[in-house]
């Protein structure tokens, strides 16, 4: 790992993120720890696994100079991979849903990324489909796809997990959002191995809901590299009490975190309460609050209702 | 009676109902008791993901996680997410 001060490209920059503790958020006896995945270099975890997708193609033989990437994504893993093909030189294809945000596909663009819309009318599942049906027709991609690489939780294992492990004496909880399930795996194996009592815990949003800032899969998809049997607690988190959560976040901490580091907060407090004096806490904030700073609930009365939720109740 | 919530794709069968009160002692006995008034629901639970106030029956003990009284059971079509 470069250092800090002077680094010979962006890429050496991904991952070593910051630990900062939560004094003001913790319960009385319990230290609660936030590893702030927003400072790197396109501001989400997703860095790391980009990085490291590609470069274990290219150790395999499987990405050759010539060929393009495609993924179908339109939040931070098209970013991150945006940053990764522009500096290794590859071209970059997203597959997303027709009627993803404007403020996404510019910043995709602006990276160089080509985008093909895919039918809104299916979400990210369609876009997933039209993603590995051109992979299938067309030899020229690649097509790193994050939910059944084994290089994704690999990184979090070797990265995320290790960084945690070196930092602290102690850790009881591990907190992280459940989306590709890549933290949860790759840190969660890597945290047992140095605090065999540790608990992995997932916090769970809503299907539907755009509250981990990363959509749902519907119709039953369940990401390859997630083993369920592996997570000791998983607890669903409602777009309030992750709206709620992310303001604590600011007004107590003034962390600017992503809405899915809402959903892990209030699983982590809910679990520190539980926890005997002395214990740790470690929670993952993927992003930074700035991907969703034109979304209404930052300063709405009522947060919850300015979501384009499904309204399940 | 727990309080079960019911997904909109099994409303279906539950004549349109939200939630509905199920008796039984553990996650086993509610599915079972409601399966019983809603012979409809037959088949379709083992697609559903299970939450008893808010965490997935998996971590605890599956159909014989305990079910308090006061407990809210959440049954959610199984998916993930991560775009």
């Amino acid at each position: 790992m470069a250092s800090r001060a002077l680094a010979p490209s962006l890429l050496d920059l991904v991952g070593s993120t910051p630990l900062v503790e939560l004094s003001r958020l913790a319960p009385p006896g319990v230290r609660v720890y936030a590893k702030l995945e927003g400072q790197n270099p396109t501001g989400s975890i997703k860095d790391r696994i980009a990085k490291a997708m590609i470069e274990a193609a290219e150790s395999s033989g499987e990405l050759e100079p010539g060929r393009e990437l495609l993924e179908p994504t339109s939040g931070n893993t098209g970013i991150s991979l945006a940053l990764v093909a522009r500096l290794k030189g590859y071209r970059l294809t997203c597959v997303m849903p027709e009627n993803a945000t404007e403020e996404r596909r510019r910043l995709l663009r602006l990276f160089g990324v080509d985008i093909i819309d895919s039918p809104g009318a299916e979400g990210s599942n369609g876009a997933v489909r039209v993603a590995l049906e051109l992979a299938q027709q067309e030899p020229r991609y690649y097509m790193p796809f994050q939910y059944a690489n084994d290089a994704n939780p690999r990184a979090h294992y070797e990265g995320t997990g290790a960084e945690i492990a070196v930092a602290l004496e102690r850790v009881d909880c591990l907190v992280a959002g459940l989306g590709t399930g890549g933290t949860l795996m790759g840190a969660g194996e890597r945290l047992r191995e140095s605090f065999p009592e540790v608990t992995i815990a997932a916090a769970e949003p809503l299907p539907g809901d755009p509250v981990m800032g990363l959509r749902s899969l519907e119709d039953g998809y369940v990401p390859p590299i997630l083993d369920v049997s592996k997570l000791d607690r998983k607890l669903l988190v409602s777009n309030d009490e992750a709206a709620a959560a992310v303001r604590q976040l600011l007004d107590q901490e003034g962390i600017f975190a992503g809405v899915s580091s809402g959903a892990v907060l209030h699983v982590a407090l809910r679990l520190a309460r539980e926890l005997d004096e002395g214990s740790v806490v470690v929670c993952i904030l993927a992003d930074g609050g700035w991907k969703y700073l034109s979304a209404d609930f930052w300063d709405a009365d009522d947060p919850a209702a300015t979501m384009e939720s499904s309204h399940w109740w | 009676m727990s309080r079960v919530r019911i997904p909109p794709p099994l409303r279906d069968v539950t004549d349109g109902l939200q939630e509905v009160d199920a008796q039984g002692g553990t996650v086993g006995d509610i599915l079972d008791d409601l399966v019983s008034r809603f012979p409809g629901l037959d088949g379709q639970l083992r697609h559903a993901n299970v939450y008893v106030d808010g965490e997935d029956i998996r971590v605890l003990d599956d159909l014989e996680t305990s079910v308090a009284p006061d407990s809210t059971v959440i049954l959610l079509p199984a998916m993930a997410g991560g775009f």
